[in-house]
């Protein structure tokens, strides 16, 4: 079959690989219909997170049939139409049991890595590094699904692919964040990044009865979709001093909680940028906690900063002293999709929610280098690309 | 958590024996006193001779290695790159480096080990040439006979130079011990675990645990490089749903008393298990040394095989990813012929 393989920094290619088979009793294969490039696989593709080797079939957001199911498949059944979810949960352990899914206690073969870059290990993931697994993605023809009874869900044939296809990661992620900013009538809501996760955020947010969301960005046409598909006020941190002006924005509050969709990988202009673009290549950090510490000093007094953005390590200068002196509450976490599947399915079903509005691009599998190029440059005004393996 | 070698059992106050002591070492585990050597065993002149042809030949082949490393990779069945060229290269300047230091000191037996452990770096490099397709694979079996059969020479002098130069050591008993909690009742780990036959299925290192009786058992494990060792086992302390402890019988090859725990955690989280394990490494401080570094630390397996436990008995699989057949390759699908071969025992 075909697969977009890592092959080192800013390289990926279409491999030839062996068709996925079973390896557990618990496994189902899926022929993925429909796949899409998550903004943390350009993490990835920038080389950033550690434990990658070449050869590593990418992606984990994935949908399609069910083609084959393993011995201990009781639920699931061939010709099955499923959305997969993006880490691996075993269902049983107790984490999994207090639906903290992508803490799963036993999906990661590779744990004692992990063990030793966080302390303990989370849950596997697809395609996403040897340290979170070691299992091979879904930007391919088929792929391997473990716990096949745990994670996939059906989706009814009315709803097209394009519309279902983002539970398995960015939609939770962005209602995830959304719901620990525990939003009460009148609070205003602050989202760092309007990329596909920041888009859901401010989506996600109203639906949960935010007053005001304002969106942060530097890319003209990511803050045209924010106003446009997400109602978001905006701002252009390359324009204005984001603190001063959030500060003006809020009556001199600051908004009552703040979303860092960002991650690792965040950029400001002047000295900060380069200071951390200088330390991150230097290896004296992993991660460039731009948009996160811009989001703590924003955050209201005993508000709330979500953190849906990836993170891969070790982190400088961070304000903490902040943190503690104004009783900043931090949430964060890989989404635990599995809780979200069923309510946002029916939120979809009901016509309250179509996560399609986030897509920009779609192409053939076969090109996904280009489209790797292209979200990481952001060229053509790319917001989403959902590629097309079949 | 784990212990790191601390030699002797944990002391009676502390917290890892919550619950019953360790057993005491049986009285067939040699050690418990250090015993000088009887004196009369040295200046029979051997093992300074042989050191020193040693160190010729350490001189010997450094200098081939380094001014015709081509031919070097060419004997051992290398291809002959700049990479490989640069290894052996650097090899070579190890080698005289030894050499000259075996000629030059007496007694040389810090240099005899170091020695040693530039033949198991040797080997480890060798082994992991097997994995290229583009290697003599005869040529580097006997490379590896060769450096193996060196090694083992190598172990010989040292040992019995230090055994001139220095008394005995105890042996060193390595103690570990790990925990893990699991989402089941005691009972029913409990009752798996007394079932030995299912050991194997989660111990990677075990190949089969067959029950003679109520209290025997004989255990076949896995020895590094493709061996096998054999010993026989006994229950010590057999208390239903709370508690096993073992040691193996008098006489055994292996030596080694552990216990395993069954404790109801705490609100109804499950059952923590508590792995107390003893052992001696096979062919002492060398032994040990051999299996760190062929992936065989007792202390990393006892944690990973209570991680398979878990793995097993909270989902009934050990959940295996595609980067767990291609040993450290790339996570994409194993050929098939390829993956049968390489399947991971405990599946």
């Amino acid at each position: 079959m075909k697969a977009i393989c890592w092959h080192g920094k800013q390289r990926v290619t279409v491999d030839e690989v062996p068709d996925p088979v079973i390896l557990n009793e618990q496994d189902a294969i899926v022929r993925v219909t429909s796949t899409a490039i998550c903004g943390s696989d350009l993490h990835l593709f920038n080389g950033f997170i550690p434990t990658m080797k070449r050869g590593d079939i990418l992606g984990h957001e994935f949908m399609g049939e069910v083609v084959e199911v393993g011995r201990g498949v009781r639920k699931l059944k061939i010709g099955d139409r499923v959305v997969v979810p993006f880490p691996i949960a075993c269902g049983r352990c107790l984490n999994c049991e207090r639906e903290l899914y992508s803490l799963c206690e036993n999906s990661n073969p590779n744990a004692w890595m992990a063990e030793e870059l966080m302390g303990f290990s989370p849950a596997g993931i697809f395609g996403y590094s040897h340290m979170l697994g070691g299992y091979a993605g879904g930007q391919a023809q088929y792929a391997r699904v473990p716990f096949a009874d745990v994670g996939p869900i059906r989706v009814p044939d009315h709803i097209p692919d394009e519309q279902a296809l983002f539970l398995s990661d960015i939609l939770p992620t962005g209602y995830m964040a959304a719901e620990a900013c525990e939003i009460r009538p009148g609070d205003v809501v602050a989202v760092w990044g309007c990329g596909p996760v920041g888009l859901f955020a401010i989506r996600c947010a109203y639906l949960l009865g935010a007053e005001r969301v304002i969106a942060i960005d530097r890319f003209p046409y990511r803050l045209r979709w924010a106003r446009e598909h997400g109602g978001a006020e905006t701002l252009n941190y390359e324009e204005c001093d984001v603190h001063e002006t959030l500060k003006d924005m809020t009556g001199g509050r600051g908004p009552d909680a703040c979303i860092d969709a960002v991650g690792m990988e965040g950029h400001a202009p002047g000295l900060t940028g380069a200071y951390d673009r200088i330390k991150q290549a230097l290896m004296l950090e992993t991660d460039r906690p731009i948009a996160l510490r811009q989001a703590i000093f924003a955050c209201r007094s005993g508000g709330i900063v979500s953190v849906p953005g990836v993170y891969g390590g070790f982190l400088d200068k961070f304000p903490f002293g902040a943190v503690m002196n104004r009783s900043i509450t931090i949430k964060s976490g890989q989404t635990h999709v599995h809780r979200y599947l069923r309510p946002l399915l029916d939120r979809i079903e009901r016509n309250e929610l179509d996560p399609s509005f986030v897509v920009s691009h779609q192409m053939r599998l076969e090109d996904a280098p280009l489209a790797y190029e292209m979200f990481a440059h952001k060229q053509d005004e790319m917001i989403k690309v959902v590629l097309k393996p079949h | 958590m784990s212990t790191p070698q601390v030699p002797g059992p944990p002391h009676p106050g502390d917290w890892r024996m919550r619950g019953a002591p360790l057993p005491e070492p049986s009285g067939d585990v040699p050690g418990a006193v250090t015993e000088p050597l009887p004196p009369g065993q040295h200046d029979n002149g051997r093992p300074d001779g042989l050191a020193g042809g040693l160190g010729w030949m350490s001189l010997a082949l450094g200098a081939a290695a380094t001014a015709t490393p081509e031919r070097v990779a060419h004997l051992i069945g290398l291809p002959d790159e700049r990479e490989t060229r640069g290894v052996i290269r650097a090899v070579g300047f190890r080698e005289i480096a030894s050499g000259a230091g075996i000629l030059a000191r007496k007694p040389p037996t810090g240099w005899l080990w170091a020695r040693l452990a530039g033949d198991v770096m040797d080997l480890a490099l060798i082994g992991s040439a097997f994995r290229r397709d583009d290697v003599d694979t005869r040529r580097l079996t006997t490379a590896a006979g060769a450096v193996a059969g060196i090694a083992a020479l190598d172990a010989l002098v040292a040992q019995a130079m230090r055994r001139e130069a220095a008394p005995v050591e105890a042996p060193v008993e390595v103690i570990v011990f790990h925990a893990v909690t699991i989402n089941r009742p005691a009972a029913e780990l409990y009752g798996f675990w007394r079932d030995l036959g299912n050991l194997p299925r989660f111990m990677r290192h075990l190949h089969s645990v067959a029950v003679l009786d109520e209290r025997r058992s004989r255990w076949r494990a896995k020895a590094p490089a493709g061996m096998k060792v054999t010993w026989e086992a006994e229950i010590t302390e057999d208390v239903p749903n709370e508690r096993i402890a073992w040691r193996s019988r008098p006489g055994s090859r292996i030596h080694n008393h552990g216990s395993v725990e069954f404790v109801p955690a705490p609100g109804g989280r499950g059952t923590e298990v508590r792995v107390h394990l003893a052992y001696e490494p096979p062919a002492g401080r060398v032994g040990r040394l051999m299996a760190k570094l062929s992936g065989e630390n007792p202390d990393w397996q006892v944690r990973d095989d209570l991680r398979r436990f878990k793995q097993l008995m909270e989902t009934g699989e050990i959940p295996v990813s595609e980067s767990s057949f291609t040993h450290g390759g790339p996570a994409r699908p194993p050929k098939r012929r390829r993956w049968f071969r390489r399947r991971p025992s405990t599946y």
